[in-house]
């Protein structure tokens, strides 16, 4: 009897060792899947959701290019586990060595996963860093809140080279980084001159309302307009599904447009903030995903500093 | 037997009494704070949550030191007074309002320590209170941090400034009053800064009869941000104080 209860705990312990592990395993899995988009181009499509425990906070594209000299990486995304499945699912693609990874922004999704690049360069503009420097803990423990344990051992890594605005060939492949700021005060998009693709960062959302917490509205516009007159086929948006024209450009700086318009036709109408939350969407925004989270998001960002323009001061 | 038997009765009679009589009564929010705040600000008075008090907040706040709050009562009659309360907040009690001769509408921005409901508590003169209720989640820290005029040391050169203006609105709808009060409203939960926010505020009109009563209290954002349903009042003053005694005086013309 004693034998046999020992047998049992014994089975069940390895039972559970391996069951834990298994599910571990499946349940931190972003399952990331390249798709090649053009020649030595792939991307990892994010869904079109915020961040949540169930997403662990895949939300956004990255992408890379294997050149003759090695493999390039645009973003390494949301975690340290993003970072090294990314990583890993690369390295089934080709065993080139990376050699950089390119930061578009400083926003949590686009950079927590550094630490799978730690033996490689990692490239961003200097504000970019900065503000990595400034604001990434903040970001770090705000997703720990907002995803939970898919963010385990998720820390903080600086870019470890200063980007510089340039035109570099690398291999057969020709880089155009340009700096377009708006989304937030740095925004690096990539122009890859022999396949026509545009890597667009965050400039550039694709049938997912654009976020603004960093946006400055008039220089995101103008960056758009740059990079609308860019002779490229292929779009890569930092959020939602690639675009083949600059339907994609034309979508971010249409609803930017209303966003506006719309906030400051509110100022100057005496609205409060909670009215203008509750503002109809037009129907065109109705398919992006999240227009109405984004726009209360938006509101909070934005609507302070306008509605001040329309108070008159009234001391006695 | 026979007792018991009716000892059951009857204790099926209450129970289903209790039921009956706490439909109306208890907390769509299920807050664990509930029975603490309708003791502490509601004086244990009978209350109902009412559709008709209209409570609007984000469901999700993006700046936990400026969460936007609104209400509307104005589909109830002869109101006395107006609490409002943030259950889970360190401070709960965020205002008391009194719209006397004025339209029972209040927005305004508060600061949220954690994900808390947010109710206004609306006694009508048969003193009970209509209840809205709305849940607002946030990321937190918004009472224990330094308001950024204390921590940027410039809160004295506009401190007690006040801009506003008056919107007319066509109709019934009341002329939107909105004001702005620089004023650093530090809780007295940032280690080491006190306590210094606005306390009372009036608004009256051009003869100086009161038309409002406003207590305002730590939870309310840094410069507040007001906007208030005046009727047809094209001319209002405010007075006000904080608890240092600094004082608020503006006049608002449309």
């Amino acid at each position: 009897m004693k034998f046999a209860g020992l047998v049992l705990t014994l089975f069940f312990s390895i039972y559970a060792l391996f069951s834990t592990n298994l599910y571990a395993a499946k349940k931190y899995n972003y399952q990331l899947k390249a798709v090649e988009i053009a020649e030595n181009i792939y991307f990892f499509e994010g869904t079109r959701e915020d961040f949540s425990v169930k997403n662990g906070g895949n939300i956004v594209n990255t992408a890379f290019v294997i050149t003759e000299k090695g493999v390039i990486v645009i973003d390494s995304g949301i975690s340290r586990r993003y970072g090294e499945q990314q990583r890993a699912a690369i390295a089934k693609i080709t065993d080139k060595p990376i050699i950089g990874v390119y930061l578009t922004h400083h926003h949590p999704d686009h950079f927590l996963g550094n630490q799978a690049y730690m033996d490689t360069k990692i490239y961003a503009f200097p504000e970019t860093k900065k503000s990595i420097n400034v604001e990434g803990e903040n970001f770090r423990t705000n997703m720990y809140r907002m995803v939970g344990d898919w963010m385990r051992d998720t820390i903080i890594v600086l870019p470890t080279d200063i980007l510089t605005e340039q035109k570099i060939t690398i291999g057969k492949h020709v880089f155009e980084f340009l700096s377009l700021p708006g989304h937030t005060s740095s925004d690096l998009a990539i122009f890859e001159h022999t396949s026509g693709v545009l890597f667009t960062g965050d400039l550039v959302f694709h049938q997912r309302s654009p976020t603004t917490p960093h946006a400055n509205i008039d220089q995101w516009q103008k960056s758009l307009a740059t990079l609308k007159k860019l002779p490229f086929k292929l779009l890569i948006p930092g959020h939602g599904p690639i675009s083949k024209d600059s339907g994609a450009i034309d979508q971010t700086s249409d609803y930017l447009n209303w966003l506006v318009n719309t906030l400051k036709s509110a100022a100057q109408n005496g609205f409060d903030m909670t009215e203008v939350m509750r503002t109809k969407i037009p129907q065109r925004f109705e398919a992006m995903a999240l227009v109405r989270e984004e726009l209360m998001r938006s509101v909070t960002h934005l609507y302070p500093a306008l509605e001040n323009a329309y108070l008159e001061p009234v001391n006695h | 037997m026979k007792f018991l038997y009716a000892t059951a009765i009857s204790m099926i009679l209450i129970t289903s009494m209790a039921q009956a009589t706490e439909v109306k009564v208890i907390d769509p929010l299920n807050s664990p704070q509930w029975g603490v705040m309708h003791h502490l600000f509601l004086n244990d008075e009978t209350v109902i949550f009412d559709d008709k008090v209209k409570i609007f907040a984000p469901e999700i706040a993006e700046d936990s030191m400026n969460v936007p709050v609104s209400f509307d009562a104005s589909e109830l009659k002869d109101i006395q007074e107006i609490v409002v309360i943030a259950d889970l907040n360190p401070i709960p009690l965020v205002l008391r309002y009194y719209p006397e001769k004025i339209s029972p509408y209040l927005a305004f921005r508060i600061k949220l320590q954690q994900g808390s409901p947010v109710r206004a508590a609306v006694k009508t003169a048969d003193n009970v209170w209509h209840i809205g209720s709305t849940w607002v989640e946030t990321a937190g820290g918004g009472c224990t941090l330094p308001s950024v005029g204390t921590s940027s040391g410039d809160w004295s050169s506009t401190l007690g400034e006040v801009s506003a203006r008056i919107w007319p609105r066509s109709d019934d709808i009341p002329n939107r009053l909105r004001i702005k009060i620089m004023h650093p409203m530090d809780t007295g939960l940032a280690p080491g800064i006190p306590k210094f926010h606005i306390e009372k505020m009036t608004l009256s009109d051009k003869q100086g009869k009161q038309l409002a009563r406003l207590e305002v209290f730590e939870p309310i954002s840094e410069n507040p941000m007001l906007s208030l349903g005046v009727d047809k009042y094209e001319y209002l003053k405010i007075n006000g104080r904080d608890n240092n005694g600094n004082i608020i005086n503006a006049e608002v013309t449309q």
